[in-house]
């Protein structure tokens, strides 16, 4: 099959606005496992579009990466999101230390900022897929929102995780993906930080009884609630 | 202007008026067949309009010319702006007297005075219906501006005739601005003509009532002409969605020979819309009406991500 430049950056620069809606959409999800599914549909846009622009760069580690992508944030960290999840009983709404249409507001703000900042990039760059530098950066931004505004330990990781999806989408797009090694790398990082923050999961909710990060800002245990 | 474009213009506003009891009829049908009901034919609003023009009006001691005014006015807002999107044909002279943001404030009147009517008796539902409606509308007006102002950016006018011309002369193409667009417009038809997850139109249940409740006085001819204007607008709004987003069949000449096709094709259109706001409603239930800023939100945030894709994305 055979794509022009120009209909290959339109189906590049589709594929990166529903990973930026994927984004806020994760920013505005109440529920724990709605958010795991937004996260599946996420790494799958970036699966597609790592894939897709390998496929037309012809830059065949990309199809690796690809690969990793989808056993990685598709199969492997959902599921053990759902078996902590379902070990921990934790509870299923999600808590917001900010109102969501605030976040929202926010998150805007972040895209506008991210489109300002990547736009000298945007100017010097030659690949086709310079435009959707911008909504990487926005990605990157709007994960670190969620670290910060949500009160739950798994959401923050979760919140981590879509930072490193919006990581992974800038190096894409702002250089054809980094080199095969890198990405490798990061991969094994990711899964042993998921590892890591499930042991982490469990000894705060065995400690505290609570995933709650509001229960951290206690110093001793027999200190009582304010 | 010729004789045709009159001929064109006078055909529409008359299938606006005729058709809107019809795809009313479609939407109440399927959703029956949705929800396991028999149906009473899509005719029925046909015959509900006909009881109610028979019945004689009941009016409070102390209704104003305000409350005997609304429902005349709400029809004619309702006919004007039938005459203004394209429905069947491009070449309407209606059309380039006001562009889609007119529209949207010609419906604005409609609302202000029902608004107004729904206060003039000064019963409890009345009021209470309408300052719901009036929170709605104001979280839904900017959101559908900004869903406006994106089509208008990505087709270079805001001229509803333009906008469908742009679309016939340009390769159709995956553009994500439009995309999230339509998915806005989708939830701003859904808020804004009153269906389910905002008002369910089929209920006179005193705590979740809000264009009921604001019409709980009227009766008789002025009762009909208020529920007409309500099925024209679920219609104009159909009408708005497919001009902006899909208005491949309708006719683009003013000749009167392209119009059985286009009627055929706006027909066929009609019916997947009325079956995409089904399928809508009948998956959601009625939400809390404090949620309804939140669902509003997101259709601001989708248009505006909309209009910020476009600048980012080309």
């Amino acid at each position: 099959m055979e794509f022009t430049i120009d209909t290959a950056s339109h189906v590049i620069n589709f594929l990166a606005a529903l990973l930026l809606l994927t984004s806020f959409a994760m920013l505005a999800q109440r529920k724990i496992y709605g958010l795991i599914h937004l996260f599946v549909w996420q790494g799958i846009f970036l699966a597609a579009n790592t894939a897709f622009v390998g496929f037309m760069a012809d830059k065949s580690h990309l199809f690796i990466s690809a690969i990793l992508t989808v056993g990685l944030k598709v199969f492997l960290l959902p599921y053990i999101f759902y078996k902590l999840i379902h070990l921990l009983d934790i509870r299923k709404e999600v808590e917001n230390v900010v109102n969501i249409s605030t976040l929202m507001f926010i998150g805007i703000g972040l895209v506008i900022f991210s489109y300002y900042l990547t736009s000298p990039v945007r100017e010097l760059s030659t690949l086709m897929t310079r435009p959707t530098l911008a909504i990487a950066l926005a990605s990157v931004l709007i994960g670190l929102l969620m670290i910060i505004t949500r009160k739950n330990a798994v959401t923050q990781v979760i919140g981590f995780l879509a930072m490193e999806n919006g990581l992974f989408f800038a190096a894409t797009s702002a250089t054809y993906g980094m080199p095969l090694v890198v990405e490798l790398g990061v991969a094994l990082d990711i899964l042993i930080a998921a590892l890591i923050f499930g042991i982490f999961f469990f000894h705060i909710n065995t400690t505290f009884d609570s995933l709650s990060v509001d229960q951290m800002a206690r110093l001793k245990e027999d200190e009582p609630d304010e | 202007m010729t004789i045709n474009s009159l001929i064109i213009e006078a055909l529409q506003i008359i299938l606006v008026i005729g058709l809107a009891p019809a795809f009313a009829g479609w939407v109440r049908t399927l959703k029956c067949w949705f929800q396991g009901r028999s149906t009473p034919g899509i005719f029925q609003p046909y015959r509900d309009l006909r009881k109610l023009f028979s019945k004689e009006v009941v009016l409070a001691h102390n209704a104003s010319w305000i409350f005997r005014f609304t429902p005349y006015l709400l029809f004619g807002t309702a006919v004007l702006v039938g005459g203004i999107i394209p429905i069947i044909s491009v070449d309407l002279p209606l059309a380039a007297t006001a562009d889609v943001i007119v529209v949207v404030f010609i419906f604005a009147i409609a609302r202000f005075f029902l608004a107004l009517a729904g206060m003039d008796i000064g019963t409890a539902f009345g009021g209470m219906g309408s300052s719901r409606e009036m929170m709605i509308a104001s979280l839904a007006e900017p959101a559908m501006l900004m869903a406006i102002f994106t089509v208008s950016l990505v087709n270079k006018s805001t001229s509803l005739a333009e906008i469908v011309q742009v679309i016939y002369n340009t390769p159709p193409e995956l553009n994500p601005s439009l995309a999230f667009a339509f998915v806005a417009f989708i939830l701003i038809l859904l808020a804004e003509t009153g269906r389910v997850p905002v008002d369910n139109p089929a209920t006179h249940l005193e705590l979740t009532m809000i264009h009921e409740g604001m019409i709980l006085e009227y009766s008789g001819r002025h009762l009909a002409l208020i529920e007409w204007t309500s099925m024209m607008k679920l219609y104009l709004f159909t009408s708005l969605a497919i001009a902006a987003f899909a208005p491949w069949g309708i006719a683009t000449k003013g000749s009167l020979d392209a119009l059985p096709l286009a009627f055929g094709i706006m027909i066929a259109k009609l019916g997947v819309a009325g079956l995409i706001i089904v399928l809508i409603e009948t998956g959601l239930a009625k939400m809390r009406l404090f949620r309804v800023p939140e669902f509003l939100g997101t259709a601001f945030l989708l248009a505006t991500l909309g209009m910020l894709s476009f600048f980012m994305l080309d």
